[in-house]
């Protein structure tokens, strides 16, 4: 849960800070992440420009969005039915959320910059360092097994151990 | 391997996609949905060999362009100069920092193309119902669907370049159609690998060892 927050935090900051300015010959520059995708669909690589929003900008949020509001509501179980339907939209954010691969995609233009302009790296990219190690420790003390075990089951029955049709240590071995 | 192979499919019994519980549908031709998580329940993923064919080979098609088009037009004072994948991987290596060079090189270059290859390698064996190297082969699906997601370096470098370096009429660069082939074979090979089901891998050594099914 403190990982949860503190991690949406961090991502605020990393949307919100200047990622990196540069100065050439007395004009500055600067750019966040959505203002990276802003300026390649104003280039014309409009569907680019959305993946990339996508993917460093919406799956995030939408991860830890959906992260907070399971945390909250299985906290007294059993949980309602929209959760259960949230851990599935959870599980699919995170497989489009490529924070690390952005944070490694910075890394690189900043160098390939450095060599044309100087460069200061911004507060948003200490955010963005900080969220992929939040991000990470976050999933991996997450167990949806535990939070799915909390979820009333969509055909209406409460949360259960048992199979409707089987022996009661087969839900355990199903995973 | 005894002749009587016990299975999850043959006992009727199939694990949810989405939230892993195991049940026993009522009906094995129409599992229906997970009385869990209310996901559509299904043995073995639906044409999952014609549809990561499809997807690889529109990523085939993607490869090329995506290789030969520039993704970043440079235009400076002097004149215009556009970079193609490979020529950012040059230029980085000409300026010093080989290990990022390398890092872009094997990201956008050789991942996208060992992808291609193993789902090409995965489906061809599946479809002559190959009983070799089972094991080895199930690993390599679960690299492939980890290591896919980090070929996207390249178009997010291209993104954060163009987005800082604006500086008319000094020094601007410009995104290129090569950019979006390029983010195009990284989805359709991301979509190729999730149509693909491993479980397939398993199934033909099921054949092999018995006359039916």
């Amino acid at each position: 849960m403190a990982l949860a927050v503190a991690a949406a935090i961090a991502f605020l900051i990393t949307n919100v800070e200047p990622l990196m300015t540069l100065s050439v010959a007395g004009r500055q520059a600067s750019t966040t992440i959505a203002g990276g995708a802003w300026q390649m669909w104003e280039q014309g690589e409009k569907i680019t420009a959305a993946l990339i929003a996508l993917f460093a900008v919406i799956a995030p949020a939408l991860q830890i969005g959906f992260m907070l509001v399971i945390l909250v509501s299985v906290r007294r179980p059993p949980a309602p039915r929209w959760v259960g339907t949230l851990l599935r939209w959870e599980g699919i954010a995170v497989s489009w959320s490529m924070v690390e691969v952005m944070m490694l995609g910075i890394l690189v233009s900043l160098v390939k910059i450095a060599a044309l302009a100087k460069v200061v790296p911004g507060a948003g990219i200490f955010a963005a360092g900080g969220l992929i190690v939040l991000l990470a420790a976050m999933s991996s003390s997450f167990d949806p097994r535990e939070a799915w075990s909390r979820v009333r089951w969509a055909n209406g029955e409460w949360p259960q151990r048992a199979l409707p049709s089987f022996g009661s240590d087969a839900a355990e071995a199903g995973r | 391997m005894t002749a009587a192979v016990r299975t999850g499919m043959r006992e009727g019994f199939v694990s949810c996609e989405a939230c892993g519980l195991l049940s026993r549908p009522v009906d094995t031709e129409e599992p229906g949905e997970c009385p869990r998580c209310g996901a559509e329940l299904e043995f073995r993923r639906r044409d999952a060999i014609q549809r990561a064919w499809a997807f690889a080979i529109a990523a085939a098609i993607c490869y090329l362009p995506a290789n030969i088009l520039p993704v970043m037009r440079t235009t400076t004072l002097t004149g215009e100069e556009p970079d193609t994948i490979l020529s950012g991987v040059v230029i980085l290596y000409e300026t010093g920092t080989w290990y990022l060079a390398l890092i872009l090189l094997i990201a956008s270059v050789m991942i996208p193309l060992a992808k291609l290859a193993s789902l090409a390698y995965l489906l061809v064996t599946v479809q002559r119902g190959s009983v070799r190297n089972n094991r080895e082969r199930t690993r390599l699906y679960r690299i492939l669907e980890i290591i896919g997601r980090w070929s996207m370096v390249d178009v997010f470098v291209a993104t954060f370049v163009v987005a800082l370096i604006q500086m008319q009429p000094l020094m601007s660069i410009a995104p290129e159609p090569g950019v979006l082939f390029f983010s195009g074979v990284v989805i359709l090979t991301i979509f190729a690998a999730e149509s693909f089901d491993p479980r397939l891998i398993w199934d033909s050594s099921q054949g092999k060892q018995e006359t039916n099914d």
